[in-house]
């Protein structure tokens, strides 16, 4: 093989390997940090032997074995008195006499607990957002500090020192390898799933001129959500996302016009959407519904699925969408979710009544200089024949707006009103 | 990107109509399915009757003619597939290595065409045609 071919296979075998080879070698040093300086040790190996060796048959026990080895040197170099410490030492090497011969056995069995408490521990709420996002997709996705660094925007140095600072802050604030169980599950899930989100709209947002890796992390967001939902299948929330994740994926063809202009959902050509993540994202939904009472991504999909259901704009369901709407701005009161409130009942209940809920947000600080509010607003004064009103409306929306194609679309309408 | 993990087994263009999998294999495929799917990665999967139990639809001058199976001239045909959704071509290659095949079967990888793919001139043209067959 070509040395590019095999360290884009090499690169391959990390995506797959990585994530459970850093879980498992966390549980048995307790220490995400060191347990992943010995994998990227193991990676090293990989890079200098694989190239004349070949790819050994079974790589992921290899880079384990690697890793363990290495593993077993720094505890007896660090010469550890701590008996904590010394317990783990002689852990590893009773798995690396004994265990060689079934470890892949061993490996399959635990490593589904190591990837969960692996998950919370990269999304523990002592990291910043910042820090939880890079960090997750670092140890649960593969990505190297350079594909992170394209990813964001940002130089490797930068990338290097946040996964620097965040593991020494784990280490620092003594936080537990473990999956958390009573009251504390439902708030550290939330963070997790909101991670995973986070990482999914920084890759919806991408735009035409940005570099592949931006738009590709809403691949690397649906890939955890699945994984999570694996993991923690009787969670509803988790399907919730991955149901949102899969039905907001399925559009990516039909949401950016040929000059890179975004389509709003209403006017998109609904025969790119792609079906079969429209279906996956169904069955995942209807997953979450039969688990538990809808939370706020549940709810989400829902209101998703209703568009992704109506073969033609004009025969999507806004009643049902007004009525989930409600129920979302019941659990999760917000102006953003109120202002989409506000369109679903325009639609569902004639542009009075989306009025009526819009009108109130008019001074929210929340929604100062977001051009969606004099929009929705425009809109439905347009509807109502409130020509002079709409027209200030899509005036304001327009010079609010930062793209383009929207301020002269927004530009049209308003000269329309006269 | 996806990728389409073509299953190709020798000798199953000649298979009875009603040929099945054996229980061991069904089992062994079991293992390596939950294994995407618990990776992320796998979108669907699917396994085919054998082409003895299929038909084949030619056409001649855009007349189509229905031909039943088996179909004696076939060299091979495809036994089943997985989409999967993965980073790299590399990816997808190093999924189909650790599939759990015979020596008698093979895997055809290939990517899924996604519209982006295309060059400006034919994302155009699949526009127009989309103009054209109607949109109401």
């Amino acid at each position: 093989m070509e040395p590019e071919a095999i360290s884009k296979a090499i690169d391959a075998v990390w995506k797959i390997e990585s994530p459970k080879l850093i879980a498992a070698l966390a549980r048995m040093t307790r220490d995400v940090g060191l347990a992943e300086d010995l994998a990227q040790d193991a990676l090293v190996s990989a890079l200098e032997q694989w190239p004349a060796e070949g790819i050994p048959r079974n790589p992921g026990a290899w880079l384990m074995a690697i890793a363990k080895r290495r593993g077993i040197d720094h505890f007896r170099r660090n010469k550890l008195t701590d008996h904590k410490h010394q317990q783990v030492g002689y852990e590893m090497q009773a798995r690396q006499d004994d265990a060689v011969p079934d470890f892949d056995s061993a490996l399959d069995d635990d490593v589904g607990d190591d990837l969960l408490r692996l998950i919370f521990t990269a999304c523990h709420p002592v990291l910043s957002t910042e820090a939880r996002v890079t960090l997750t997709l670092k140890l649960l996705a593969g990505l190297t500090n350079a594909e992170l660094a394209r990813a964001f925007l940002s130089t490797e140095t930068t990338i290097q020192q946040r996964i620097v600072r965040a593991k020494r802050t784990l280490a620092d604030k003594k936080i537990p390898y473990e999956v958390p169980s009573g009251p504390e599950l439902s708030v550290r899930l939330a963070s997790v799933l909101e991670v995973i989100y986070l990482i999914f709209n920084e890759g919806y947002s991408a735009t035409a001129g940005d570099d592949w890796m931006r738009p590709a992390l809403c691949e690397d967001a649906q890939r955890l959500g699945r994984v999570l939902a694996g993991l923690a299948p009787n969670e509803p929330e988790v399907h919730g996302l991955l149901a949102l994740m899969e039905i907001q994926a399925s559009r990516s063809s039909a949401r950016i016009g040929p000059k890179g202009e975004p389509i709003l959902l209403m006017d998109q050509d609904r025969r790119r959407w792609s079906q079969l993540l429209i279906q996956r994202g169904l069955t995942a939904l209807a997953r979450a519904e039969r688990l538990g009472p809808r939370g706020p991504y549940t709810l989400q999909a829902a209101i998703a699925a209703c568009h992704a259901r109506a073969r033609r704009a004009d025969e999507t369901d806004w009643n049902r969408i007004a009525s989930l709407y409600d129920e979302l701005a019941a659990i999760m009161p917000s102006p953003i979710v109120d202002l989409n409130r506000a369109v679903a009942y325009g639609m569902a209940f004639g542009p009075e009544r989306g009025l009526a809920v819009v009108d109130p947000l008019v001074d929210h600080p929340q929604l100062a200089g977001y051009p969606y509010l004099p929009g929705v607003r425009a809109d439905l004064l347009f509807k109502l024949k409130r020509f002079a009103e709409a027209k200030v409306e899509f005036e304001k929306a327009a010079a609010l707006t930062k793209n383009a194609s929207q301020r002269v679309l927004l530009l049209e309408k308003a000269a329309a009103c006269s | 990107m996806r990728f389409m993990l073509l299953v190709i087994p020798k000798g199953y263009e000649k298979a009875a109509p009603d040929a099945m999998p054996d229980a061991e294999g069904v089992a062994k495929m079991m293992k390596y399915n939950e294994e995407l799917s618990k990776s992320g990665v796998l979108l669907s999967l699917d396994g085919l009757h054998p082409p003895a139990s299929g038909v084949r639809i030619s056409y001649t001058g855009g007349k189509p003619h229905v031909t039943d199976g088996p179909f004696p001239e076939a060299k091979e045909c495809v036994g089943g597939y997985w989409m999967i959704q993965v980073k790299s071509k590399e990816e997808a290659i190093e999924w189909a290595k650790r599939a759990p095949m015979g020596d008698n079967e093979l895997i055809e990888v290939r990517q899924v065409q996604e519209m982006e793919d295309f060059p400006a001139d034919v994302q155009a043209a699949a526009a127009g045609f989309e103009e054209l067959i109607g949109r109401k």
